[in-house]
């Protein structure tokens, strides 16, 4: 078991040594991405259920990569497909899932607190895929494995996430986690997306409404998705946003210099980020993508195929193999 | 008849607190005194027609009154029926419950009404006073029948579940309802702010990402009330009040003398937002608030601001409430733990005195219906006792009602009911009871 933990359900409950334990067991997955011949037989004869009950792309068809170049089955299932328009249950589906025996379950709801609600009644072993606005812990892990490589560490980091922190569950997740390593966060965007409440999930978050004060000192930058339509609130225009926020090549250079862009994706050009900034040295948008395989399939081999800490790791012994 | 000896009487209306017995016929209280059993030894009935009930060690008090619940019926009976509801009431010390109209067709009409009173004359276990709806269908545009569901036995209206819509409506109905003596009772709350919120806006909510509804919700829903009172001198009662700001209002209205009252239930009283978990049995409307909300309420209980202690119970099907927290409904059921949470969390913790939680259940409900509730001959034979000693742990599988919605399962108490009389007749007697007379 990965130390003592069955299930992913945030990062809010881990310790800084577990995090840091997936970070270092995901590093030689990172190596393993640029093999030619990508598949491990680690997990053959696994099953991943993969329950997006929320539209996604790319951490569905991350998680279901990471899963196969394991050697892992999966099992799909969609937010459009038929039982969940057919009125069936949370719960309902979830046991249908577990009746047909996976190893683990990776879930992706809208409302905060599913996976949560799925792990309490379930036996197999459950991994957030992000829960409404509440989490989205492999989100948070990818983030810190990809800072950690282009800053050579991840302690005591003056990180400013730009948007709206509110809505984000990869903010929370971000939060949670740099925080365990002594973080100074920074949170700026629209004042209605950043309320104050959110200083309370750590210590040493600061509100900062200017964006040219907010990225001041900044070693990371992390840039949310920006939705300008929201159900229950008011709109914001995009020009708004444009003016105050939209990370751009001049305000970024108010940030230490080269400073790390992330961003979670989808990311649209213009409005949250300037395409410059996207396509400059300092993003780091496709590493994340990169990363997320690598951490996924880390949490995979420990939490589905149930390793033990200490376990020879499947990937070095691939690529001692292969020489 | 039936002698309730041994017991600590204690009467708000009278600010008595003292051993006596209290006799009592087949429907009102016959006799109260240091020994109300001395008058059968001269013209009285026989001693041998007198059922002794022993209340040593126990508290007599008048009759407990939950002004807000929801019994379910007619339409919800897989939640709860009047039957199943009542059953759970008299178990909590209820001998009078005022069941909403949010059932299923609306109590907005006097037929409605009658039928949930010939239900309750069937079934019921405690008495059933239904509130009508304030708008047909509370759908917030007209008046629903409200002088004709007086007549079948309404005890006030309100659009529970919502705030009576608009201004204008609310002003209607204060005016309407003012000329037929009967209290406006409003579940305050701007919709506009509450936008699809499911508990209360703050650092808990930030934390877990769940939608939040500020507490300016209620406190300015609170406020247009207060003021439309003011304009039309109409007896307002404000529903399930969770915040300083409502709490404010109440009392600027009744420093100026108006008849506004209002209620608190068990549940803001004892639990803030902190103990919100992923976990729809505490998801609840109005929601859990704040630490300092929850305190300024426990003050309004202490000194006077507050009328009342009502239970909210709203039961829940299992499977509608075992669903994600966003998609769960509103509510959890309150008859069973409502005294037990009042001696355990507002008397032990030396908040209020035993005599003011007694006032919550009883004068205070009843002075908010327009009734009075004391414990002297001539008076209905409706009586609760309780202990406010007795330790007992709360198991939801065990209670009366059809529904186990309740983030209480499984906690310990130390106070609760012991026997609920109606009409001179035990409707239910705790069990252990004999065993804590010993």
């Amino acid at each position: 078991m990965l130390q003592h933990f069955e299930d992913l359900l945030g990062i809010e409950t881990l310790t800084r040594e577990q995090i840091t334990f997936i970070l270092d067991q995901s590093k030689p997955f990172q190596e393993f991405q640029r093999h030619p011949l990508k598949k491990l037989a680690t997990l053959r004869g696994k099953t991943v259920a993969l329950a997006f009950f929320e539209p996604s792309t790319r951490t569905r068809i991350s998680f279901a990569t990471a899963a196969a170049r394991l050697g892992a089955d999966t099992m799909n299932l969609q937010a459009e497909s038929s039982s969940l328009k057919k009125g069936e249950s949370l719960l309902d589906t979830v046991r249908t899932l577990e009746a047909m025996r996976p190893d683990g379950i990776v879930i992706r709801h809208s409302s905060s607190g599913a996976a949560d609600f799925v792990a309490e009644r379930l036996e197999t072993p459950v991994l957030n895929a992000g829960d409404g606005t509440h989490e989205h812990p492999t989100q948070g892990l990818l983030d810190a494995l990809t800072i950690r490589d282009r800053l050579g560490k991840l302690d005591g980091l003056n990180v400013t996430i730009l948007g709206d922190i509110l809505h984000s569950r990869v903010a929370r997740s971000n939060i949670h986690l740099l925080s365990r390593f002594g973080a100074r966060i920074t949170l700026c965007g629209p004042a209605m997306w950043v309320p104050r409440e959110l200083e309370c999930l750590a210590p040493n978050i600061r509100r900062e409404p200017r964006i040219e004060k907010a990225l001041k000192e900044a070693d990371v930058i992390i840039v949310l998705r920006v939705q300008t339509e929201r159900i229950h609130e008011p709109a914001l225009a995009a020009e708004e946003y444009i003016l105050g926020y939209q990370l751009t090549g001049e305000r970024l250079r108010l940030a230490r210099e080269g400073a790390p862009v992330l961003h979670p994706g989808p990311m649209i050009r213009g409005l949250e980020i300037d395409p410059d900034v996207a396509d400059g040295p300092q993003s780091c948008v496709l590493e994340q993508v990169t990363n997320g395989l690598a951490v996924r399939m880390a949490l995979l081999y420990h939490l589905v195929g149930g390793a033990p800490a200490d376990a020879p790791h499947p990937a070095k012994e691939r690529s001692h193999a292969a020489d | 008849m039936l002698l309730i000896k041994g017991g600590r009487v204690i009467d708000p209306a009278s600010g008595a607190d003292s051993a006596r017995d209290v006799l009592l016929d087949s429907q009102r209280i016959s006799k109260v005194g240091p020994d109300a059993s001395a008058s059968t030894t001269g013209a009285g009935p026989k001693a041998s027609d007198i059922e002794i009930f022993d209340a040593t060690g126990l508290i007599v008090a008048p009759g407990f009154i939950d002004l807000h619940c929801h019994l379910r019926e007619p339409g919800q009976e897989m939640s709860e029926t009047i039957e199943t509801g009542t059953r759970a009431a008299a178990r909590g010390g209820f001998t009078a419950v005022c069941c909403m109209p949010n059932t299923q067709p609306v109590n907005d009409s006097a037929s409605v009404t009658r039928g949930i009173v010939e239900r309750a004359a069937a079934h019921a276990s405690v008495r059933v006073w239904p509130i009508g709806a304030a708008s047909m269908g509370s759908k917030g545009e007209a008046l629903a029948e409200i002088a004709a569901m007086k007549d079948a036995g309404i005890v006030g209206v309100s659009d529970d579940g919502k705030p009576i819509a608009t201004a204008r409506l609310m002003r209607q109905v204060m005016d309407y309802c003012r000329s037929l003596d009967l209290p406006v009772i409003d579940h305050c709350e701007d919709p506009t702010l509450f936008a699809g919120g499911v508990m209360r806006e703050g650092a808990a909510s930030i934390r877990l990402g769940l939608k939040g509804i500020p507490a300016e919700s209620e406190s300015i829903c609170a406020g247009r009330d207060v003021e439309l009172a003011l304009l039309t001198e109409a007896r307002l009662h404000i529903a399930h009040m969770s915040t300083r700001g409502a709490l404010e209002y109440v009392r600027f209205a009744k420093k100026r003398g108006m008849p506004v009252t209002c209620e608190v239930t068990p549940h803001h009283f004892t639990l803030t937002d902190e103990d919100v978990r992923y976990d729809s049995r505490y998801k609840m409307n109005p929601p859990l608030a704040s630490r300092q909300d929850r305190d300024a309420i426990i003050e309004g209980l202490a000194d006077g601001s507050v009328d009342a202690i009502a239970t909210d119970h709203a039961p829940h099907h299992p499977a509608s409430k075992d669903v994600e927290f966003d998609h769960a409904p509103f509510g959890i059921t309150g008859f069973e733990t409502a005294l037990a949470l009042g001696v355990s969390e507002l008397v032990h913790r030396g908040k209020i005195s035993l005599l003011r939680l007694v006032e919550l259940f009883t004068v205070g409900p009843a002075r908010v219906l327009g009734m009075e509730r004391r414990i002297a001959s001539g008076q209905p034979a409706d009586l609760t006792i309780f202990s406010a000693d007795h330790a007992w742990t709360f198991r939801a599988a065990e209670s009366a009602s059809r529904s186990r919605n309740t983030p209480f399962d499984g906690r310990a108490f130390r106070g609760a009911p012991m026997a609920t009389i109606i009409g001179g007749r035990i409707v239910y007697r705790r069990e252990s009871a004999a065993k804590v007379a010993d």
